[in-house]
């Protein structure tokens, strides 16, 4: 416990948008890790689909002149996050190593997290989760299902930071950069998504963060987002 | 009518006989509309009971459109509720004689609309079976629960803002015994009307006429503040405290002449609502037409001068966008109509001030509707836009159900407390009259001194 807190840890990510071909097997990855329900395509069209991480398309210029970009869209994973601060029960919150985490089971499903976080990333359950029986064999046992009512988001695959600890702590060894890693990360077959600690020197995300082409969105508004961008080479 | 009880309102004062007799004198029109109102809320807790069971994916909301209906009722009919106590705790700090006859009857819409504002956001809840967690869990950084605080003292100082001036009159049908005596024993609660308790009563008005104002300003200020300290566009605004204080009270003089028009006819107190009540709420309405329109004006110029893009894309969806009949109409309602009836004398009646009464309240929910949805369907990273908002049945019967629920609510309590407070009309026509005469007198120059000479 001492050495931990003696330990400053900030799990963040660094997205580049160069590599990324918009082949959406982030979100796959993550749906499928994240026991994510689908929704029906009449639902889907009403705007309740979820995606914890959702890959949008912005289109820059005018025809014919136009230039297409991917923006892969996890949780921004805020250090100064507002959905944390408007939560009535703090059922949302940012844990001591930065990432902003849901309780589901305290959660009231006020949705006021969710209007307050200006980069839309906040899902509410509209009905219970339902999966087709094939589906329902293959549910994430490390990830808990969300009922109805609550709201659920992009947890960077926390789940899996507590079982790489465990296998750490079993063999005796530290943490190491390669042992946690979220599934969207694990699924991009360009390596476009990297991951890791960016207060440790020895993580790629801790250089990547400061290349020059490194950007976060809507960094104006002061929410000091873990997750960067690398923009696109002209 | 039993004899006896037309015996005992016989030998009363016309007063009390004219303000009485709907305790004790029901009409059938009262039962068909009271059923009527009643089978729409039974409707609405039917569609509330499909909501629980199914989950709220019955309404018609969605990402990013979070809020819709529940939350425009929730901000209008709290808003209704600046009613009653601002009102009369204004008229009566003002010294405002006129005041006597009407402010039970606004009170009252205060108590009970609060009760249906304060379940709204509970009815938008996801899992309304947690709703304790708000103090199991409380954060206090949360507008939310500043809101969950504020609304509760409200509620609580406006039932006793209401109950208190009401003791006298429950003592006089206590002693008449035209109805239910062990009820009004109870609620009468040893009041004599003795000088001693008259006076303490007076003074414990006093000093809640002058609590309830902040209390009530505190609760709309914070409304507002719950969409204004999110980051979203046209919502992150410094005007909206000030804003939706202004707009409830506008809102609630607009539902106090509705309820007053309709209480003279059904009531026939004609005697008590006078065209000079009409005359001037309706010069308070227009006050406030002004005023809404001042605000109005003094937030949209500056979001588009400012002319940021995320701002600008709710700006226009409301001026010229999808949003725009709406806008338009509350633009109607909530000035254009009100302005012209109460900017004339001669509109300034009871009939004129109906209809713009009406407007505003109509207006005043459009208002809501178009803080609210225009906003939640544009978040700030346009990419995500892509939503639109049709409320659902389900949202359209809780929403017709709670204003039945109210008006049958304010229908039954005119069965149980008179409308309009006997004893201060009483007392009006008693003392005021020479105390208004006495106090305007001490307006004037002392005629008994040469003019220029100071009193020393």
């Amino acid at each position: 416990m001492r050495e931990r807190a003696r330990i400053v840890t900030r799990w963040g990510m660094v997205i580049d948008l160069d590599r990324c071909t918009g082949c959406v097997a982030c979100e796959v990855a993550c749906k499928s890790e994240n026991n994510i329900a689908t929704v029906p395509p009449d639902q889907a069209a009403m705007g309740r689909a979820k995606s914890w991480m959702k890959v949008v398309a912005e289109v820059e210029g005018e025809f014919p002149d136009t230039s297409l970009h991917f923006y892969p869209r996890p949780c921004m994973q805020c250090d100064n996050p507002p959905c944390v601060k408007v939560c009535p029960v703090a059922a949302t919150y940012i844990n001591d190593e930065g990432t902003v985490a849901q309780i589901y089971a305290r959660c009231i499903g006020c949705r006021y997290c969710a209007n307050a976080c200006p980069y839309t990333v906040k899902y509410f359950n509209w009905y219970g989760p339902e999966w087709a029986d094939s589906e329902r064999q293959h549910l994430n046992p490390d990830v808990s299902v969300r009922p109805k009512g609550v709201i659920e988001k992009c947890t960077f695959c926390h789940h899996r930071l507590q079982q790489a600890r465990e296998d750490a702590r079993a063999e005796g060894r530290v943490l190491r950069e390669e042992d946690y890693q979220p599934a969207c990360q694990e699924a991009c077959p360009t390596a476009a998504i990297v991951f890791g600690d960016l207060e440790n020197s020895t993580h790629r995300v801790r250089q990547l963060k400061d290349d020059p082409r490194s950007m976060r969105l809507m960094e104006d508004l002061g929410t000091a987002p873990k997750v960067y961008y690398l923009r696109p080479r002209e | 009518m039993r004899h006896d009880v037309r015996e005992k309102l016989a030998r009363m004062s016309p007063d009390e006989q004219t303000l009485l007799r709907p305790l004790v004198e029901t009409s059938r029109t009262f039962y068909i509309s009271a059923a009527a109102l009643g089978a729409i809320g039974l409707w609405g807790l039917y569609a509330y009971y499909l909501q629980v069971r199914y989950g709220l994916g019955r309404t018609g909301l969605n990402r990013p459109e979070y809020w819709g209906i529940y939350i425009i009722s929730f901000v209008f009919f709290i808003g209704i509720s600046h009613a009653g106590t601002l009102i009369s705790a204004i008229l009566r700090v003002a010294k405002a004689e006129w005041r006597r006859s009407i402010t039970r009857s606004a009170e009252l819409i205060t108590v009970i609309v609060i009760g249906f504002g304060a379940i709204q956001p509970i009815i938008d809840l996801g899992r309304p079976d947690r709703a304790l967690n708000i103090i199991f869990n409380a954060q206090f950084r949360s507008p939310l629960l500043w809101d969950v605080m504020s609304i509760g003292l409200y509620f609580f100082s406006c039932t006793i803002y209401l109950y208190v001036p009401l003791l006298p009159d429950l003592a006089l049908i206590r002693d008449s015994g035209i109805k239910m005596p062990r009820l009004y024993r109870f609620l009468a609660a040893g009041y004599h009307d003795t000088p001693a308790q008259r006076a303490r009563l007076e003074r414990v008005i006093g000093v809640l006429s002058l609590a309830v104002i902040p209390i009530a300003i505190s609760v709309h200020t914070i409304i507002g503040w719950i969409f204004a300290m999110t980051l979203r566009p046209m919502w992150h605004s410094t005007i909206f405290g000030p804003y939706f204080v202004m707009g409830a009270i506008y809102s609630g003089i607009g539902a106090i002449l509705v309820a007053m028009v309709v209480l003279r006819r059904v009531y026939h107190l004609e005697q008590y609502f006078k065209d000079v009540h009409f005359d001037y709420l309706g010069r308070m309405l227009l006050l406030f037409s002004l005023l809404w329109f001042y605000f109005t004006f003094a937030e949209y110029l500056t979001v588009f001068y400012g002319a940021e893009p995320a701002e600008m894309r709710v700006f226009w969806a409301k001026i010229s966008g999808p949003f725009a009949i709406p806008f338009w109409t509350m633009v109607l309602g909530a000035f254009v109509i009100p302005f012209v009836l109460m900017s004339r004398q001669a509109t300034r009646t009871p009939r004129g001030t109906l209809i713009a009464g009406m407007a505003v309240v109509v207006g005043m929910w459009l208002e809501r509707y178009n803080i609210v949805v225009p906003t939640s369907v544009n978040p700030i990273w346009e990419l995500e836009s892509l939503a639109h908002y049709m409320p659902s049945w389900i949202e359209l019967s809780i929403m017709a159900a709670t204003f039945a629920g109210f008006i049958l609510l304010y229908m039954v309590a005119t069965k149980f407390i008179p409308i309009v407070s006997i004893w201060e009309i009483r007392e009006g026509r008693q003392e005021s009259v020479k105390q208004v005469a006495d106090r305007v007198a001490t307006y004037l120059p002392d005629s008994s001194l040469p003019a220029g000479v100071v009193e020393s």
